[in-house]
């Protein structure tokens, strides 16, 4: 077998091992230990000898001799050295815990750095250096951030969590979400380690789609991450600038993914209430749906940002909806829709409003002020990629 | 997200505090630091060498040209710097809140978000 194909067995068993461990034996902290090792111990040895008949019982019987191991190390713990160590390895589990899991990574007394971090090991199967590398920190801090992580599920307690509480599903998808945008949003460093987080997200985000396939805003992100993810060859010039949507190749966009995208959002939409996520997969599906970005259908665009400011305000929402209104009664409307930004702490001097603002000063003839708002968004920026995109754009001005 | 907070100092400031605030600043980083370790937030931390012995550093003519430092004549000098990865610009200035330089008047605490960063951060 080759070795992607025992890569991809280990990121779908190890999850399911560590659910069943925890399922058992509570401990977290140690069962995830334990199913690292074991993984250690796969990639070391499959290869050579070949996958096991039963890759998901090899996994389990050495993850819970790990388990004892550790244990029985542990003389303050003897006591339950004699519990674990009594009870025969657990059967292949029979159940699949991989979701019960996702939720206790995205324990709510964890940082969003955190829950992202290790979600991606102890569900995704990330090693600790690939999601430092994803993230561009070094492995010591993100093996700290780890470690620190699983404390704290210790302290409060690493037993399943109430797979109902919707509160634990919200933080779940917005831990998806980030991960998903991490991947997703060009910036410097490895783009191929960065491709791989969305397509990790989008993967796991299926998962939770599979368990709860009723739930409006898991489909919803999912078809929002589907949508936008076909648009990524576009998205850069192959030497790696920025391609802002209007001038996009849409003949290149990924076809298969947003047909499934388009019938996700659609199948949310007909759900009961509706929510952001939703919202969001609605407006990128509108944007996939026209043939070309003058045929794009603004109105709609515009009515969906109205419900998803009245539903979750945020001046991000509010700087979209000036977009889609400067293309529909032109970019005067739009300017005083963002005047309205100007008083709010969060937006006071953020590239994405100096950015739109230069736009929309571009069109409507005001080439000076326009181009002073192109260099000041250049500066705002932390983007590399953007910066040259508006700076291009302010030089663009002067010819 | 990651962030520098670069710790500006003036030399007139920190020679006109007590044994016991100098002491108190040590310990306060001693704590700053504990604590983000602990949070996963440290990349790294720098302290630098007194500027009296910076050398200055400039090609003319092809010909390197080594002179005293510091490069700028200011009143205050850097003293060294936090690498930090935190969530958001405001957790960035939360922790440069907590440095104990950032109480005291004429010793200056500054955060910049990271651009572009290469080399082996874990070397």
């Amino acid at each position: 077998m080759t070795e992607p194909a025992i890569e991809d067995l280990l990121r779908e068993f190890a999850p399911q091992v560590l659910g069943a461990l925890v399922r058992r034996h509570g401990r977290f902290e140690d069962c995830e230990d334990a199913v690292q090792e074991a993984v250690l111990a796969a990639t070391v040895q499959w290869p050579g000898e070949g996958v096991p008949e039963s890759p998901r019982a090899w996994l389990t019987t050495v993850a819970s001799r790990r388990l004892v191991d550790q244990v029985r190390s542990e003389q303050a713990r003897r006591v339950r050295e004699v519990a674990v160590s009594a009870e025969p390895p657990p059967e292949v589990p029979d159940t699949d815990d991989t979701l019960l899991l996702l939720f206790l990574c995205c324990h709510p007394a964890l940082t969003p750095a955190s829950q992202t971090a290790l979600t991606l090991r102890a569900v995704g199967g990330l090693t600790t250096a690939e999601i430092a590398r994803a993230f561009l920190v070094p492995e010591a801090t993100t093996a700290a951030r780890i470690s620190r992580a699983k404390q704290r599920i210790r302290q409060a307690g690493s037993s399943f969590p109430p797979p109902d509480g919707p509160d634990r599903l919200g933080v779940v998808l917005h831990v998806l979400y980030l991960i998903f945008n991490e991947g997703y949003t060009a910036s410097s460093g490895d783009r191929l380690i960065r491709a791989d987080l969305a397509r990790e997200a989008i993967r796991l985000t299926r998962l939770v789609h599979a368990r709860l396939p009723d739930d409006s805003e898991v489909t919803g992100l999912l078809a929002l991450m589907l949508l936008t993810d076909a648009r990524r060859d576009t998205r850069t010039t192959s030497s790696g600038d920025l391609v802002p949507l209007d001038e996009q190749d849409r003949t290149r966009w990924h076809r298969p993914q947003i047909d499934e995208g388009m019938t996700l959002a659609k199948a949310s939409l007909a759900g009961s209430a509706l929510g952001p996520y939703q919202l969001q997969a609605a407006i990128a599906a509108t944007h996939a749906d026209a043939p070309t970005a003058a045929g794009t259908d603004w109105r709609q665009i515009h009515a969906l940002y109205l419900i998803l400011e009245r539903i979750a305000p945020n001046p991000m929402v509010t700087l979209n909806r000036a977009i889609a209104l400067a293309e529909i009664d032109g970019p005067a409307a739009g300017l005083t829709l963002l005047a309205t930004l100007d008083a709010d702490d969060r937006m006071a001097g953020h590239h994405r409003l100096l950015s739109v603002r230069a736009h929309l000063l571009e069109r409507s003839g005001d080439l000076a002020a326009a181009h002073d708002c192109y260099r000041r968004a250049a500066k705002a920026t932390a983007s590399l990629a953007e910066q040259r995109h508006l700076e291009s754009r302010a030089r663009r001005l002067h010819r | 997200m990651r962030f520098l907070i670069s710790l500006h100092i003036n030399p007139a400031v920190l020679d006109a505090l007590t044994d016991e605030e100098k002491a108190a600043i040590g310990d306060g980083h001693g704590t700053f630091m504990e604590e983000i370790k602990a949070s996963g937030e440290l990349i790294t931390t720098l302290a630098l060498a007194d500027p009296s012995q910076a050398a200055v550093v400039s090609v003319r003519g092809a010909a390197p040209v080594v002179t005293d430092g510091p490069y700028a004549e200011a009143k205050e000098f850097l003293g060294g710097f936090y690498l930090v990865d935190c969530e958001d610009r405001e957790r960035a200035l939360a922790l440069a809140a907590k440095i104990p330089d950032a109480a005291i008047e004429g010793l200056g605490v500054e955060v910049r978000q990271v651009m572009f960063a290469d080399g082996n951060l874990d070397a």
